[in-house]
């Protein structure tokens, strides 16, 4: 099994958050996994990457036009990390608006339940339900149990699952 | 044995716990920060007593591990690449005088770069001051170099530095952990004068004994480049690569299905490199391609004539080594077809102070308050002050305060007016390098405003404790050093504190600081700002706030996007009108001053 992610969006979004939880599931299962994200200063706003590559890689960047499956929190960072994608990629967008690949109104959703940052969760949801991603239902919510703060897992897991719904 | 999924720095953190390291210090940076983070994290899992430290800066963090490695303990100096120029000082004269203990100095590099100023080879820091330097290629390499590191460091008596870059440090990877080692040994400083206080006499010796250590330590087998052999049909070509490139290479070489083609050399230990590795591949190969960030270290070490690499032009020499610029020079050499796909190159919306923060309503109080002025600033979040063209001028660490007397010093020079210089500095910035500045601004007469922005921690790095706070590493409690007291004993007669957020208040105050400065007997001047980062969760709870509205009054004008630039506010394009994001907004309502036609008013119900 071998699988190369993208999570994209802009600081404050929570894309490490899922980018941790993806690479959870994969530890989990004894699949090794790397990741890399972004810290300090492009964390401020402005707009932030994270990639996965699940199997037997040996480092954690993603070439142009290798990504398998691509999770975009910030609809407006398409033009930029959209190159990244495989032809025929997977491709889960948060966003209002019609467009590329399947869109769901992830902030909408997380907002309903009281918390803006929840779409990276409810994002997730939607991808694991299309069977795009290496992982299962079961084995995201395991996951999500064993990151989120435990005040706050009971509110992830309904954002994951609102997302499977959805 | 178990297996965890690390972030690089979290693996080295763990790594220094396992190799029985009892005294970690550092000051924070990108992309170091979470190394001793993790060690403070880990702390129970130490089987020695381990003493951890958030430094006032590098040059301090490596001079306390220097000390405990003269006990004979196993210490660790930890920083970013800049920081090793803060520490230079020590770190040059070590490399000479030698350590007891194992000592590392960890240096995060940051090719890019993503979050420095400069992108700085701590590998050519060490060739220049002939140090021993090791470059993992991942997470769980970086974790296990570190107690063969201090082995090393160990049987040479010399500083041994670990060399991660940003996509090491800040990749996450499955590691095994390993049970943590207890040296329990004693502190025991054994006083050798002629070599802790070498004096100009003895240096000639130490410095012969260096060189000595260092041809031997290039022979060290544990640390040689490892081969991975190719099947002879690429016959006389080999690629050489260390750190994070040598990853990539090894992903690139699958995804083209040419692993085992091709003779491939990982080095670990880019200096000293053994001869014999030189002589091999001067021997055996004509051509050589190699991948190394940031400079070419290896190839200037190989001088080989069919190297192709930095210095030949065949690899870029700035930038990391993306896979995709990666794939152009294997291409290049092997004779492979280039991609057709373009890399990505756009870089997306610029980074910008988070909203509600206080910097921003003290950067505009500045710039409207003194639309001429010149204002030098520094590192940290508040950097992005240029983004409200408060900002000037950034360099390096505590810099500010000294270029802003100097531009105080040229314009006074031509006779006439003066402008008036506003130099911004963080609270943690003003203890790791200001304070010696604002003292020498003051006793050369410097006619500056100094604003400290006090937002009560290193926000950039994500919250590490500033002296004043009373607490240090790991949450434990001690003494707060106060701002303003260390101000006032640097001869500064002007100094004031107001919150930001008290925008007339603080405008005021910036006049009378610049009434001070050009006064016959005033000097320099000095003004807090201070509130607290609204990172902290404790302070944005303390001030909630609905998020503000905006009015039919609203012109379009923009000016709170373009000026303002506060992340909750964008411009509706269809209606001309300003919105608010209200999942991002504070109500810290500071942006209601800057609407001409006052359209921004506080919010309603939550
Ligand atoms: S809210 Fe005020 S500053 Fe913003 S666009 Fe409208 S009129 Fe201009
Ligand atoms: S009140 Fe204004 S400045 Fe403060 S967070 Fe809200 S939009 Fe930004």
């Amino acid at each position: 099994m071998k699988q190369q992610i993208v999570v994209s969006g802009i600081g404050g979004q929570g894309v490490l958050f899922l980018t941790r939880v993806i690479a959870q599931v994969a530890v989990d299962q004894g699949i090794p996994v790397l990741t890399s994200e972004s810290h300090g200063m492009a964390q401020r706003g402005g707009t932030v990457l994270s990639t996965l590559k699940i199997g037997n890689f040996a480092a954690p960047l993603i070439r142009t036009g290798q990504a398998d499956v691509a999770l975009f929190l910030w609809d407006a960072n398409l033009p930029v990390h959209q190159p990244l994608m495989k032809e025929g990629g997977a491709l889960f967008i948060n966003s209002n608006t019609e467009g590329v690949g399947e869109r769901i109104d992830a902030s909408a959703i997380a907002r309903e339940m009281g918390k803006a940052v929840l779409s990276n969760l409810v994002l997730l949801g939607r991808a694991v339900n299309s069977n795009a991603l290496f992982c299962t239902e079961g084995q995201c919510l395991e996951a999500i149990e064993k990151l989120a703060p435990p005040k706050f897992v009971e509110q992830n897991l309904q954002a994951f699952q609102a997302g499977l719904r959805n | 044995m178990t297996t965890e999924l690390l972030m690089g720095n979290d693996a080295i953190g763990r790594g220094l716990i396992e190799a029985g390291c009892q005294v970690a210090a550092a000051y924070p940076g990108t992309p170091s920060t979470e190394i001793l983070q993790s060690v403070i994290n880990r702390r129970d899992e130490a089987v020695d007593p381990l003493h951890v430290e958030w430094s006032v800066n590098e040059k301090i963090a490596f001079e306390v591990a220097l000390a405990a490695s003269y006990t004979g303990k196993r210490s660790a100096a930890v920083m970013k690449q800049v920081g090793l120029n803060v520490a230079a000082d020590p770190f040059m004269r070590t490399a000479y005088l030698g350590v007891k203990g194992g000592m590392l100095t960890i240096v995060a590099d940051d090719p890019g770069p993503h979050s420095s100023q400069n992108e700085q080879d701590t590998r050519l820091f060490c060739l220049q001051g002939r140090v021993p330097v090791l470059d993992p290629s991942s997470p769980a390499e970086a974790k296990a170099m570190v107690e063969p590191a201090f082995a090393l460091s160990e049987k040479y008596e010399m500083n041994v530095v670990l060399r991660p870059t940003t996509r090491v440090c800040h990749s996450r990877q499955s590691v095994a952990l390993t049970t943590p080692l207890g040296p329990d040994r004693k502190s025991e400083f054994v006083p050798d004068t002629g070599r802790f206080c070498a004096t100009p006499a003895f240096l000639p010796g130490l410095h012969k004994a260096l060189n000595a250590k260092l041809e031997q330590i290039a022979k060290e087998p544990d640390w040689q480049p490892k081969m991975v052999e190719g099947d002879g049909s690429n016959k006389g070509l080999a690629l050489v690569a260390s750190g994070i490139a040598y990853a990539n290479l090894v992903d690139l070489l699958a995804e083209l299905e040419l692993t085992g083609t091709v003779d491939l050399y990982q080095v670990l230990m880019p200096y000293p490199l053994n001869p014999d590795f030189i002589d091999t591949l001067q021997n055996s190969y004509t051509k050589v391609l190699v991948l190394e960030e940031t400079y070419p270290v290896i190839e200037m070490q190989l001088a080989h004539p069919g190297a192709a690499g930095k210095l030949s032009g065949a690899v870029p020499k700035e930038g990391e080594l993306t896979p995709d610029v990666l794939y152009t020079a294997l291409a290049d050499f092997l004779g492979l077809e280039r991609q057709q796909n373009e890399a990505v190159q756009a870089r997306g919306q610029r980074p910008s102070l988070c909203p509600g923060c206080p910097h921003r309503a003290a950067f505009y109080s500045i710039k409207k308050t003194f639309p001429d002025g010149i204002f030098p600033s520094d590192i940290g979040c508040y950097t992005l002050g240029m983004n409200l063209e408060a900002v000037h001028t950034v360099h390096c660490m505590g810099a500010c305060i000294s270029q802003g007397a100097g531009f105080y010093q040229a314009y006074r020079q031509d006779g006439g007016a003066t402008p008036t210089v506003v130099v911004t500095i963080g609270d943690s910035t003003f203890f790791h390098a200001g304070i010696p500045a604002l003292i020498n601004a003051v006793v050369q007469d410097a006619r500056i405003i100094v604003v400290i922005l006090d937002n009560a921690t290193t926000a950039m790095t994500g919250g590490q404790p500033v002296p004043h706070m009373g607490i240090a590493a790991g949450g434990r409690k001690t003494k707060a050093i106060a701002i303003m007291p260390l101000v006032k004993a640097a001869g500064v007669e002007f100094i004031e504190s107001c919150d930001p957020y008290h925008q007339a208040r603080f405008e005021e105050l910036l006049r009378k600081a610049d009434e001070h400065t050009r006064h016959e007997n005033g000097g320099v001047a000095v003004l807090i700002a201070k509130h607290g980062c609204l990172m902290d969760p404790a302070v944005r709870k303390a001030q909630e706030a609905a998020p503000v509205q905006i009015t039919e009054d609203c012109l379009g004008c923009g000016q709170c996007v373009e000026i303002f630039e506060c992340p909750a506010l964008s411009m509706d394009k269809e209606n001309e009108t300003a919105r608010v994001d209200g999942d991002r907004c504070h109500g810290c309502g500071t942006c209601i001053a800057v609407c001409p036609a006052q359209a921004i008013v506080e919010g309603g119900m939550i």
